[in-house]
This record gives C-alpha cells, sequence and structure tokens, in this order.
C-alpha cells in the first residue's frame, strides 16, 4: 500500500537546484493517437473497423486482417499482469535520476500485450490489473498499470506523482481572487492540500465579498496583481518566482454583446488587454522560473493552467470579442505549452461552457457551477491532462465542433447555443 | 509444404574474427574492411575473386550494403543487406548458399561487423524500431534487459528455473572464453559471483547481460569445388531454418520460432539432436539459451531448467553450448553477435579451435535470434553444420 507523503523538508539554499532531464518523448505520428486521447484523460487504442482487432502498439495497418480502417476507441484497461521488473539501471537520464523504477508487462483482456509503467501497489504476477494513459512528463502518453482496488494514499506513488501535478505540498498561484470561479479555485487547492495558494487581486482596495474570508485561511497570501500592468507582473514575479509550482490563470474580463451592439474598441480592447495580453505578460515573467525548477524535488514546479472558454474553439456572437480574446489566449496557450514542454511543465487549458456568473446572467441553464469548474481543474492536475472540457455544455460544443466546425458555425449564427 | 532443395555442394569456409574493443573510435566501415582484407589473406582469394557480398551492420548509418563496394572497391554482381541482428549470420549463410548454388555468385563474403562509441548503445536503443520508439524505449529506456526481465520472470514462475540454472550457462560460457584470446572478459567466473552479481533490471542481473562492444565475424560461402580447388578447411550445410514474427499470439514469449521449424531442420540433415555434437545458441540472456535447448529439440518444454542441471556446457563438457564463451564473455559486436556462433562452429569443423576444441566434433549446430522491436525477438534462425564427407 502506499504510503502517504510527507510534507518535504525546506529546499537546502546551498544545493544546486537538479536541472529537468525529460523521459524519450519521440513517437511516431501514428502513435500519437495515444497521446491525443490520454491528453484529454481517455485510455483508447486502435480498433480496426473490419474485424474489429484491438491492437497495441499503434500500427498503419491492422495485424489481423490488414484493412487501413483503424479508429482510436476507449478501452476499460482490465488485463492480467504476466511479469513485472524493477528497473535498477537505465540508458536516458530521466529514469536514473529516478531509479529504482517499476514495469510491467500485462495482457489486455482485448487482446494485446502492452509493456507498463507499473503502480507500487499492484503486486506480483500474476494478478489483475487495470491499464490507463497518462502523459508523461515530455507530454507524451504512456501507459500505466494500476492497482486492482484503489487506495487511500495511491496518488502518492512515486512514479504516478511523476506523471501528474499534484497540488498536494505545491505553492499554487491563482491570478484573480474576486471571482466566484477563483475564490472556488482557491478553496479546492487548499482542499487538495496545497501548502500555499497565492490569490491575486487587482484591486486591493475592493472589499468584494468573500475575500476576506479567503485571506484568513492560513494557506492563502494576498498579492496585489494586475494582469493589465507589466510592473506590477514583474513585481509578483520577482516576489513569489522562485517558489510558485502552479499558476492558475483565471483572471478574465467578460462582458458580453459582439459588434454591432457596441460602438468603439474599448471593452473589447480591455479584454484583450487582460485574457490576451495578460497572458502573454504573465507567461514571460513566471514562464521561466517555472522552468527552472521543473525538476525541484518532490514537489517541483510542474503545472500552468490557463482559464479559457468553449467560445475559443468558435465564436459565440452574442459574446462576440469576449469569444475572440479568448481564441487568442487559446493560441498564445498552445505557444506557451511548446516553450513548457521542454522543461516539462504541463500547460493545461480548461474549456467551460457558460459559467454560473454574474456575466453569464442572461444564458440559460445548464450553467457550470464554479465549484465544479475547480474541481475540474483539481482533477485535470492530479490526473496530469491537459485538455479540460468542464460540463455539459462544453462536452457538447466540442463533439458538435469535431464532428464539424462549420456546421456548429452556422447553427450558433442562426440563434443556437 | 513443398520439400525443400538440399545445401548440396555448398561451402561454407574461412572463419574471420575482426578482434573485438570495448569502444572503438573507428566507423564500422574500417570493420568491414579489416573483415575483407583478412577473408582475402585467409582464402588466397584476390579481392575481385569475391563476387558476391551479404552483410549485417547496424552502424553503418547512412550507407547500407552498397555503399560499402564503392568504399573497398568491391564489384560484386550479388549483394545482400540483412540487418538482422542476432539472426543475421544464420540468414546470411541461407541466402549465400542459395545465390552460389544457383550461379549467380561464385564466392560471397558474409560479414558482420559493428563499430561501438561510448554513447552508440544508448542512441541505437532509442532509434532502434518504431514500435521500441513507441512502446518500450519510453518505458525506462532500459533496452532489451526489461523486456527479457519480463521473459526471464514468467519463465521461471512457469517453469521452476531458478537463478541458479541461467548461471550455469553463464559460468560454463565465461570457462569457454578464457581459452579464446578474443574474449573481452579474461577472469573466471563462479556461480557465487554470478548469484552476486548487482541486479539490472530483475530477474537479470548484471552476469545475465551482454557487453556491447566493436568488431566484426565473417566467413566465406562458396561452391564445395572450389573449396577444394583452393585447399580451404570448410564445412557443409546439413540443413538450414529461418522463421520470423512466429507465435506472435503468445502473450508473452515463452517458445521461439525455432520450434515451428524443428522438424524441417533434422529431416533436412537426416540427424537427430542426439547427434548433435555442440551447439552455439545465440545468448544474448541466458534464458533464451535455455529455451534454445528446448525449442531445438533437446529436451521438451519447460525441462530446461533441469536439462542445465544435468550437463556441463564447456567445450570438454556432455552439451559444449558456446565453446567461444558466447557474447556473454567474448562481448556483442552488435550484427556480429549473429555470426560468432557461426565462425565459432566453422573453427570446430574446421579444428581451429585450439585448446577449446570438442573433440571429435562431426555435426554443430548454430542458432540466430534477433531483432526485440517490441516484446520478443521477431527472427529466428538455426543451421546444422558438419564435416564434409
Amino acid at each position: 500500500m502506499t504510503m502517504p507523503l510527507m510534507r518535504p523538508a525546506r529546499k537546502n539554499p546551498i544545493l544546486r537546484t537538479p536541472q529537468m532531464n525529460l523521459p524519450p518523448s519521440a513517437r511516431s505520428r501514428v502513435a500519437m493517437g495515444l497521446t491525443a486521447a490520454a491528453a484529454e484523460g481517455r485510455f483508447e487504442l486502435q480498433v480496426c473497423q473490419d474485424c474489429a482487432t484491438v491492437q497495441y502498439p499503434p500500427r498503419e495497418a491492422c495485424v489481423h486482417c490488414v484493412s487501413p480502417r483503424l479508429q482510436w476507441r476507449a478501452q476499460t484497461g482490465w488485463g492480467q499482469l504476466l511479469a513485472s521488473t524493477t528497473l535498477h539501471h537505465s540508458n536516458d537520464l530521466f529514469f536514473r535520476e529516478r531509479l529504482p523504477w517499476r514495469l510491467g508487462m500485462v495482457a489486455l483482456d482485448a487482446g494485446p500485450s502492452v509493456m507498463v509503467h507499473l503502480h507500487n501497489d499492484v503486486g506480483d504476477a500474476p494478478c489483475r490489473l487495470r491499464v490507463g494513459a497518462r502523459l508523461d512528463r515530455a507530454g507524451q502518453a504512456v501507459l500505466i498499470g494500476f492497482p486492482e482496488k484503489e487506495s487511500e494514499h495511491m496518488a502518492d506513488d512515486k512514479m504516478l506523482r511523476e506523471m501528474g501535478s499534484d497540488p498536494k505540498f505545491r505553492k499554487v498561484l491563482v491570478t484573480d481572487g474576486k471571482t466566484p470561479v477563483g475564490q472556488a479555485m482557491v478553496r479546492a487547492l487548499v482542499k487538495a492540500g496545497a501548502d500555499i495558494v497565492w490569490v491575486g487581486h487587482a484591486e486591493p482596495w475592493k472589499k468584494l465579498p468573500g475575500l476576506s474570508e479567503l485571506a484568513a485561511l492560513p494557506q492563502v497570501t494576498m498579492l496585489p496583481l494586475d494582469l493589465s500592468n507589466e510592473r506590477s507582473v514583474t513585481t509578483l514575479a520577482g516576489e513569489i518566482g522562485g517558489k510558485v509550482d502552479i499558476v492558475i490563470n483565471n483572471a478574465e474580463v467578460h462582458r458580453s454583446h459582439g459588434i454591432g451592439n457596441r460602438t468603439g474598441t474599448d471593452v473589447a480592447r480591455m479584454e484583450m488587454e487582460i485574457n490576451y495580453l495578460g497572458l502573454l505578460r504573465l507567461s514571460q515573467a513566471l514562464g521561466p522560473a517555472l522552468r527552472g525548477r521543473a525538476a525541484d524535488g518532490v514537489t517541483h514546479a510542474c503545472a500552468w493552467v490557463n482559464l479559457l472558454s468553449i467560445y475559443a474553439l468558435s465564436n459565440f456572437p452574442s459574446h462576440g470579442t469576449y469569444s475572440a480574446s479568448k481564441a487568442a489566449a487559446y493560441s498564445l496557450s498552445q505557444c506557451l505549452r511548446a516553450e513548457m514542454r521542454p522543461a516539462g511543465i504541463r500547460v493545461v487549458n480548461v474549456f467551460p461552457g457558460p459559467i454560473d456568473d454574474e456575466w453569464n446572467q442572461n444564458m440559460p441553464p445548464p450553467k457550470l457551477a464554479p465549484d465544479s469548474l475547480a474541481s475540474a481543474v483539481v482533477k485535470a492536475l492530479r490526473d496530469g491532462t491537459e485538455d479540460v472540457y468542464p460540463g455539459d455544455v462544453a462536452h457538447e460544443w466540442l463533439q458538435r465542433w469535431r464532428e464539424n466546425p462549420k456546421v456548429l458555425e452556422r447553427e450558433i449564427a442562426a440563434g443556437g447555443t | 509444404m513443398r520439400q525443400r532443395q538440399s545445401y548440396q555442394g555448398v561451402a561454407v569456409a574461412v572463419p574471420i574474427t575482426v578482434p573485438y574493443q570495448r569502444y572503438c573510435t573507428q566507423g564500422a566501415h574500417w570493420f568491414v574492411g579489416q573483415a575483407v582484407q583478412a577473408l582475402v589473406q585467409a582464402s588466397g582469394l584476390a579481392k575481385e575473386d569475391i563476387d558476391g557480398l551479404c552483410l549485417s551492420s547496424f552502424s553503418l548509418s547512412p550507407d547500407t550494403a552498397v555503399g560499402l563496394t564503392q568504399h573497398l572497391g568491391l564489384s560484386p554482381r550479388w549483394l545482400d543487406h540483412i540487418p538482422t541482428g542476432g539472426a543475421s549470420g544464420v540468414m546470411s549463410l541461407r541466402r549465400a548458399a542459395r545465390a552460389v548454388q544457383a550461379g549467380d555468385a561464385d564466392v560471397v563474403a558474409c560479414i558482420g561487423a559493428d563499430t561501438n562509441h561510448v554513447d552508440s548503445f544508448r542512441q541505437t536503443l532509442g532509434s532502434f524500431s518504431h514500435f521500441a520508439r513507441d512502446a518500450s524505449y519510453p518505458y525506462g529506456s532500459g533496452g532489451p534487459n526489461s523486456v527479457f526481465a519480463f521473459i526471464t520472470a514468467n519463465y521461471m514462475r512457469t517453469y521452476g528455473a531458478r537463478r541458479e540454472d541461467f548461471g550455469r550457462i553463464a559460468v560454463d560460457q565465461r570457462s569457454n572464453a578464457l581459452k579464446n584470446p578474443n574474449a573481452l572478459f579474461k577472469k573466471p567466473l563462479s556461480l557465487d559471483e554470478y548469484m552476486a552479481g548487482r541486479p539490472i533490471s530483475d530477474p537479470i542481473h548484471l552476469f545475465d547481460c551482454v557487453m556491447p562492444c566493436a568488431g566484426a565475424d565473417a566467413f566465406l560461402v562458396m561452391s564445395q569445388a572450389r573449396a577444394r580447388d583452393l585447399g580451404l578447411p570448410h564445412a557443409i550445410i546439413r540443413g538450414a531454418i529461418e522463421r520470423h514474427n512466429a507465435y506472435a499470439s503468445d502473450p508473452i514469449m515463452v517458445q521461439g520460432g525455432w520450434r515451428r521449424d524443428l522438424d524441417d531442420l533434422y529431416a533436412q540433415a537426416g540427424a537427430t539432436p542426439a547427434q548433435v555434437d555442440f551447439v552455439q545458441t545465440y545468448d544474448d540472456y541466458p534464458v533464451i539459451v535455455m529455451m534454445q535447448f528446448e525449442d531445438l529439440g533437446f529436451c521438451a518444454k519447460g525441462e530446461g531448467p533441469q536439462f542445465v542441471r544435468s550437463h556441463a556446457m564447456t567445450h570438454d563438457g556432455s552439451f559444449p553450448n558456446n565453446t567461444s564463451g558466447g557474447q556473454l564473455s567474448v562481448g556483442q559486436a552488435g550484427a556480429a553477435g549473429g555470426f560468432i556462433g557461426m565462425v565459432e562452429a566453422l573453427r570446430q569443423l574446421c579444428d581451429l579451435a585450439g585448446e577449446r576444441s570438442v573433440i571429435g566434433a562431426q555435426l554443430g549446430l548454430v542458432s540466430g535470434f534477433g531483432m526485440v522491436t517490441y516484446d520478443r525477438c521477431l527472427c529466428t534462425g538455426a543451421v546444422l553444420l558438419g564435416r564434409p564427407a
């Protein structure tokens, strides 16, 4: 049984901070299907559309009937452990620095045999276990052998912690504490065991509801932070840049209306100022610090979360300029993800539908409760997923967008939601 | 299946070893060149008489065999490139023999050669195959160690093998290696030392692993008439098999492809396993040697552990195995690892094995095993070599 992770000792400032060496990240193009599913928390394998054979490793043709009609389909992952080994030697720096490392060979009930990183709670072969897919520190999918029965502290398994960004004992920045989402986020992180939560507030003189209760939590420290102000951002980075492990950028400006119902560009400019340029400022100020601490002990820097919107995928005209700013932020987040990847820092994008807050007052339900959004983010951090679509509206939009983006555009333009 | 033609009239001769080195700054081309020079000198042929070339190497990139013809000034009329590692020796011999029988070539040089720079092994592992890159290298990057750890652990559990049983194989091979000047390991190995080896990927420990090195092994294939004209001692091919991706539906490897073609091999030779005087098994890990004892007909499946307990596997023992010391004690010179058993068998049958001779050996078996692209080796092959009548 996994022993609970103990609070790590304070960092010895005399010692050099270890640098990150990523696990092997090269994959063939066809194998990236595994990564695409794992990025959203699913374990999928290629299934032949002609003969239903499930196969692994990924191939360009069905191993049974040689059909090219292969589709990635969700798997339960149940199987039998055939053999396990504990590696005491590795040719790769990432593993060499983390030995010993447990591996298993599993016969999936679905057919193929798969090599997995093995959770320490899985017993000796032969035994039942469940295989899942996770993104490793290189951002590529790997298969994990999980124990048949879950246990309380199984997330503290040394290998599993490497695959995710569990907030437990970590130091987190939430960039805006004044919104219901920000406050729910802070509470969820405290509950998840975060060591420190720094909470930004742009206008400290405004006594907004909930803020004083938040500030009273022992883990919480309020800090002035205005993402539209470069000096404010760099001051914050100077103060906590060397300590922050997870950045949650939830600050946003959200006003309704599109092009014709407003004159001028002031509102659109403010949306871009925070939603797009704010992310850019924050990335420039805190990105290098996170990258530098990506292997700094058991609570190393690990993740960056962006609160985007499902409207980043396709414009929602009644929130038209907001959609555009989120689309810009989405594009920039992909750039950030590419730049953070060499250090093994996970960039998590969250695409909610309408949130149940004041700026969506006129939107019909279902609307996403701030608490649900916050728990979806904590789950994404723990599970190491990088694209999160919380709530029914987001799920439906995503499905429609994947099926046919043009049809979605037309439906939305015709007044749909 | 149609009856295969025999390999009658074909001679295998001139076993060459370009001495192994742990690390080497020269490229694979240098080792191929050394091998060709040694083949020419030892055979008395002119370089121009070599009109067939069959080459196996992992470290020629971006060249393939044809690049070597220009590099070394050869102009063969028959060319083959067999990048199949541990199976390449048997596979080259089969191809070269058919070319000679058909008249497509008169003298074929079969060469396995690789260099080994300090970082070669790590780089080879990461780019060895699509499946390795996608589905095994990202899992601990242990290379074949972790895959064979699974196979060994499963075999031990299923058939009751103990580490000591694998130790017997390693210890006896080391004893053979002490009589082989080319072996990189020069010190005796006791069973206690084997058992005390540090864990690498358990149950695989230090002395279960081969040491990557640089080197080349080579031989010539020609007609027996030509060999006699040249006065070259030689062996003849009594039977030969190969098989790829056998038993793919076994969830984990418990048997090798030899098993499928075993009857064909002995039928072609008109011989039985009991008549075999020595074996040169492919020894990337001892568990695979034990599987070959079973899958090549020397004992039943699962009896490997008992078989090694009841036999001495030294060159002068009751069941001589890897009389050169094998890769476990000589070193694994990349693709030459697929040739080491072949040149050793030729030395035994041509009376060139010196103090490690298997006295009176008439029939020897050489086995090949190569290419761990994902969870098992894909290529298997075996050849029965005998003394000419």
